[in-house]
C-alpha cells in the first residue's frame, strides 16, 4: 500500500514540470546552404571537426616526452578498436567482443613477415591490415548467421582459443613470442602514421555509412528479415563490414607489432577485447568518433595507474558499468546534445 | 472466350510440421498470370506458413514451388525475391530507425532494383519518394520524410507495398493488408491493390476480411487445419458445404 | 580404466561447475558471467573464515554459501535489473563485474593489501584418504564431488518439479509473459534464481576446490567451462546438461593423458566455438532453432 502511495506521488510530482528540449538557433540557421550565410554559421558546424583534427595533429607536438608519445601511440590502437566495435555494434548490428583476435592477427602476420622473412615495414603493414582482414573475416564467416549474442559469445572465444592453440603447439616461438621486430624509422612517423588513419577511420566510416549502403546496414541492424525480404543477401553486406572493420582492427595489430617491436600471445589479451567497449560506451556509442576519444581518455588513465598492477582493469570494468547504467548514451552523444540543443525546466 | 493464361506460380503438395503439429498438409494450387488470388481460412490454417514457405523463410519439408517453371524450393528468401516474387509481413516490418523514403533505400539497393534501375538509378532518393506518392503518401504534407516509427498503421501498410513494389515484382504476396486498418483505411487501399493489379502485378492475397478481398479477387483457395479445402470464384466458394462448417461450424439440427 | 573413473570425476566437476550458470540462464534468460567470479569469491571466503576468523569448517562454509548468494542477489538487484533485456549488455557488464572481482583479488599494495596470490590458499578436504577399488585408486574427495554433483542434481529436480518457487521459476522460463500474468514477479525471481545460481557456483567451489588451491586463473576456466558445458549440452534440458558435461570431463581426462593438458583448452575453445556454429542449440537442447539463427 505504502510502496503505491509512494509512486503515485512521484508521479503527480513529475507532472509539474518537464524538461524541454530545444534547437540551438544557430542550429537551424545552419541547415543546408544557409549555412554560408556568415562566418559564425560556418565556425558553428566547422569547429567540432576542425577541433578534433587539430587537436590530435598537434596532440604529439605538447607531449612531454618519448614515455608519453608511446602512450599515444597505444591510445591510438585502442582507438581503432574501439571505432572498429563502434560500427559494427551500433551501425550494423553486429556485437564483435574479438577485438583481440584482430590485433593478434594482424600483428602476427605483419610481425611474423618482418621477423621470419625480413620484409621492410611498409611492406608488412598493408599485407598485415589486408591480408588479416581477409582470414578473420573468412575465419568469421560460418558465425555470421548466429544472433547477437551468440555472436558475441562466438568472437569472444576466438582470441582464447588461438592463445591455446598457439601454446600448446608452440608455434611462433610460442611464449616467447616473436622479437625483435624491426620499428618505425621514428616515434614521429609511428605516431603519426596511426593518428592519420585514426582521423581517416572515423570520417571515412561517417561517410560510408552516409552513402546508400549505410542504409542498408542501419536495416540489418534494425530488422535483417526485411532486408531479406527486399532481396539483399545479408550475409553478404555483413561480410562486407566485417571486412571493413577487420581491416582497421588488424592495421593496429600490425602497428602495435612494430611500434613496440614484440609479437607475442599478449596481442591477444582479453584486455583488447574489453577496453573497446568501455571506451566506446564511455565516448559515445554510434558516433565513431565518440569512442575513439574515449579511448584517447581511458589508455594514458589506465597508463598512470600502472604502478598499481591490475587495479587498470578494475577501472575499465567501473567505468563499463557505470556509464551502461547511469549514462548509456556516452560523452559525445551528451555533448552534441548540449551543443545543438538547449534545455530547460519547463512547467506543464 | 477466356484466355488461357499461363501459371506464374505452381505450389505442389507442400507439407509442413512444427514439433508435432502439422501446419500445412499436401497444399497444391497454381496462381496464374496477372490474376489476383486469395488465400483464406480461419485462424490457424497455416496461411502465413503457407507464404513462409513459399518465399523461403521456412523450409518445407515435403513439396515443390515452382516460379515460371524454375524451381524455387527451399532457396533463401533474398533469392525468391530477387527473382520476382515479393511478400509483405503480416505485422509490419518497417525499419523504424529510418525515415520512411530512407526505407526504401534498402530494396532499391538490391541487385533486382538495379538491373531494373534506368537512367535514374543514381539518385535513390528521388526513386524512393516518387514510389511513396505513387502508394498514397502525400508528398506536400511532408510525410515522406517522417521517421517511419510515427507513422500510423494504413501508412506502414502502404510502406510495406512500397518496399515489394520497388523490387519491380512480378508476384506480389500480401499477408494480411487489411488487418488492423479502419474502414476508410480499408476504402483508400482497394483502389491501391487495383492499381497494381491493372500494372500487370499477380497477387496473391491473405485475408481475413472476406467483403473486401472479394471485391478484388478472381479465385479464392480455402485453407484449413493446412489442407486446402476448397477452391474456385468467391461465390462458389462460400456457398461450399466444407467451408461453411469450418467457419461457421457444424449445423445441430434438432 | 582410470582415465574413465577419473574421467566421471571429471564430468562431476563440470557439471557442478555448470550447475550455477545453466540454473540462471535456463530460468531467466541472464547470462550470468561473474559466475566464475563468485566461485573464486566463495574459496576465499571461506578460505578466510577458517584461517583468519578461526570458525570450524561447516560454519564457514555454511556462512560463505549464504555470503555469496547475498553477493549474488545484490549483484542482480543494483546493477543487472538495469540492463535487463538487452542481452549483450548482460554479459558486458556481469563480465566486467567479474573482471573486477578477479583482477581486485590480484591487487596488491594499496593500503597494505596483499592480494590472494600463492599456493598458501588451500581450502581443507571434506573427507580426506584415499579408497582403493580393485582397478584404481581414487581419493576420497573425488568421490565426494561425485556424490555431490549427483545429489545436488537431484535436489535441484526435485525442487524445480514439486517445490512452488521451483516451479514459477521454471514457469519464467517457459513463457515469461504468461507466468507474468499469472502473478508470478519476474524481477523477485530473477532474484531468487541468481541466488541459489551463485549458492551453486559456491559449492562448486567448495567441493572442488581442494583439489588445487584457491586462485584466480580457476575464475576464468570455471567460467569457460561452464559456458562450454551449457552450449554443447544445449539449455533446456537437465539431461543435456549432464551428458554434455560428462562427455567434456572425459574428453578433457583423455587429452591430459595423451598429450598433456596444453590441448585441453584447446578443446575446450574449439568444441564451444564449433558447436555454436554447427548446432547452436546445443546437442540435446530443446530450443527453438529459429531463435539463434537466421
Amino acid at each position: 500500500m505504502n510502496h503505491e502511495r509512494k509512486t503515485m506521488n512521484r508521479e503527480i510530482g513529475a507532472i509539474e514540470r518537464r524538461k524541454e528540449r530545444l534547437d540551438r538557433g544557430i542550429k537551424a540557421r545552419t541547415e543546408g546552404l544557409y549555412a554560408i550565410q556568415s562566418w559564425r554559421e560556418v565556425l558553428y558546424l566547422l569547429a567540432p571537426r576542425a577541433s578534433l583534427i587539430i587537436g590530435l595533429l598537434v596532440l604529439p607536438l605538447v607531449l612531454p616526452g618519448l614515455y608519453w608519445q608511446r602512450v599515444l601511440g597505444l591510445a591510438g590502437v585502442y582507438a581503432l578498436l574501439a571505432i572498429s566495435f563502434d560500427f559494427l555494434a551500433e551501425r550494423v548490428g553486429l556485437v564483435c567482443i574479438g577485438g583481440a583476435f584482430m590485433i593478434g592477427v594482424g600483428g602476427y602476420i605483419s610481425g611474423g613477415l618482418n621477423y621470419y622473412l625480413k620484409l621492410p615495414v611498409f611492406l608488412t603493414i598493408p599485407i598485415g591490415t589486408f591480408g588479416g582482414a581477409i582470414l578473420c573475416t573468412l575465419l568469421w564467416l560460418p558465425c555470421l548467421p548466429l544472433r547477437g549474442i551468440y555472436f558475441a559469445v562466438v568472437t569472444f572465444m576466438f582470441p582464447f582459443l588461438t592463445t591455446s592453440i598457439i601454446l600448446a603447439g608452440n608455434l611462433f616461438e610460442g611464449t616467447e613470442g616473436l622479437s625483435p621486430i624491426a620499428g618505425f624509422p621514428s616515434t614521429w612517423i609511428g605516431i603519426y602514421l596511426i593518428l592519420v588513419i585514426l582521423l581517416t577511420s572515423i570520417f571515412g566510416l561517417r561517410r560510408l555509412c552516409g552513402e546508400d549502403i549505410g542504409v542498408v546496414f542501419a536495416g540489418i541492424k534494425d530488422n535483417d528479415q526485411a532486408v531479406y525480404a527486399s532481396g539483399i543477401n545479408v550475409t553478404r553486406v555483413k561480410v562486407y563490414a566485417l571486412y571493413i572493420a577487420s581491416m582497421i582492427g588488424c592495421f593496429a595489430g600490425a602497428f602495435v607489432a612494430h611500434f613496440s617491436g614484440f609479437v607475442g600471445v599478449s596481442l591477444f589479451a582479453v584486455d583488447f577485447s574489453i577496453m573497446p567497449i568501455s571506451a566506446c560506451i564511455m565516448g559515445g556509442p554510434g558516433t565513431l568518433a565518440g569512442p575513439a576519444l574515449g579511448a584517447l581518455i581511458l589508455a594514458p588513465l589506465s597508463e598512470l595507474l600502472r604502478g598499481f598492477g591490475q587495479l587498470r582493469v578494475v577501472l575499465y570494468c567501473f567505468v563499463l558499468v557505470g556509464f551502461i547504467l547511469f549514462k548509456p548514451e556516452g560523452l559525445l552523444n551528451w555533448a552534441t546534445r548540449k551543443y545543438h540543443q538547449i534545455e530547460h525546466w519547463v512547467k506543464v | 472466350m477466356e484466355e488461357q493464361k499461363k501459371s506464374i506460380l505452381k505450389v505442389r503438395n507442400l507439407s509442413k510440421s512444427f514439433g508435432g503439429v502439422k501446419a500445412l498438409k499436401e497444399v497444391s494450387f497454381d496462381l496464374l498470370e496477372g490474376e489476383v488470388l486469395g488465400v483464406i481460412g480461419p485462424n490457424g490454417s497455416g496461411k502465413t506458413t503457407l507464404v513462409n514457405a513459399i518465399t523461403g523463410f521456412v523450409k518445407p519439408e515435403t513439396g515443390e514451388v515452382f516460379f515460371k517453371d524454375m524451381r524455387i524450393t527451399g532457396l533463401p528468401p533474398y533469392k525468391i525475391a530477387d527473382l520476382g516474387v515479393a511478400r509483405t509481413f503480416q505485422v509490419v516490418r518497417p525499419f523504424l530507425s529510418l525515415r520512411s523514403f530512407k526505407n526504401l533505400i534498402v530494396p532499391l539497393w538490391s541487385p533486382r532494383a538495379r538491373r531494373f534501375a534506368g537512367s535514374r538509378g543514381g539518385d535513390r532518393d528521388a526513386v524512393a519518394i516518387d514510389l511513396l506518392e505513387e502508394v498514397g503518401f502525400e508528398r506536400d504534407a511532408y510525410v515522406p520524410y517522417k521517421s517511419a516509427s510515427a507513422l500510423p498503421l494504413g501508412y506502414l501498410k502502404r510502406l510495406e507495398l512500397a518496399r515489394c513494389l520497388a523490387l519491380r515484382p512480378e508476384v506480389i504476396i500480401c499477408d494480411e493488408v487489411f488487418s488492423g486498418l479502419s474502414m476508410s483505411e480499408i476504402a483508400s487501399m482497394v483502389p491501391l491493390i487495383e492499381r497494381l493489379r491493372m500494372r500487370g502485378v499477380t497477387l496473391m492475397m491473405i485475408e481475413h476480411r472476406l467483403r473486401e478481398l472479394f471485391s478484388v479477387a478472381d479465385k479464392v483457395i480455402v485453407l484449413c487445419f493446412g489442407e486446402k479445402l476448397a477452391e474456385g470464384r468467391p461465390e462458389q466458394v462460400m456457398n461450399d458445404e466444407k467451408v461453411r462448417s469450418a467457419y461457421l461450424g457444424e449445423e445441430i439440427r434438432l | 580404466m582410470e582415465v574413465i573413473v577419473y574421467g566421471v570425476a571429471n564430468g562431476m566437476t563440470f557439471v557442478l561447475m555448470a550447475m550455477g550458470f545453466s540454473f540462471v540462464y535456463g530460468i531467466s534468460r541472464l547470462p550470468n558471467f561473474a559466475h566464475g567470479a563468485l566461485y573464486v569469491v566463495t574459496g576465499f571466503i571461506t578460505w578466510s573464515f577458517i584461517n583468519s576468523g578461526g570458525l570450524p569448517y561447516w560454519l564457514s562454509v555454511v556462512l560463505s554459501l549464504l555470503i555469496v548468494s547475498l553477493i549474488g542477489m545484490a549483484i542482480y538487484q543494483f546493477v543487472m535489473i538495469r540492463v535487463r533485456g538487452m542481452p549483450i549488455s548482460e554479459i558486458i557488464v556481469s563480465f566486467a563485474i567479474a573482471l573486477a572481482i578477479l583482477e581486485g583479488l590480484r591487487l596488491q599494495g594499496i593500503g597494505g593489501f596483499k592480494g590472494f596470490i600463492g599456493p598458501g590458499y588451500v581450502l581443507p578436504r571434506v573427507i580426506d584418504g584415499v579408497v582403493e577399488m580393485p582397478w584404481v585408486t581414487i581419493d576420497l574427495q573425488r568421490i565426494v564431488i561425485i556424490g555431490a554433483g549427483l545429489l545436488l542434481l537431484g535436489i535441484m529436480w526435485l525442487f524445480t518439479h514439486y517445490h512452488k518457487i521451483g516451479l514459477s521459476l521454471r514457469a519464467m522460463a517457459q513463457h515469461e509473459r504468461a507466468a507474468l500474468m499469472l502473478g508470478i514477479n519476474s524481477d523477485r525471481m530473477a532474484n531468487i534464481a541468481l541466488g541459489i545460481g551463485s549458492a551453486l557456483a559456491g559449492l562448486a567451489a567448495i567441493v572442488i576446490m581442494p583439489l588445487g588451491n584457491v586462485n584466480c586463473e580457476s575464475g576464468y576456466s570455471v567460467l569457460t567451462n561452464a559456458i562450454a558445458v551449457c552450449v554443447i549440452g544445449g539449455l533446456g534440458s537437465w539431461v543435456g546438461t549432464v551428458l554434455s558435461a560428462l562427455i567434456l570431463g572425459l574428453a578433457t581426462t583423455l587429452m591430459s593423458a595423451m598429450g598433456g593438458t596444453m590441448w585441453n583448452n584447446v578443446l575446450v575453445f574449439g568444441l564451444i566455438i564449433l558447436i555454436l556454429i554447427l548446432k547452436p542449440s546445443g546437442l540435446f537442447g530443446r530450443q527453438k532453432e529459429l531463435e539463434e539463427r537466421v
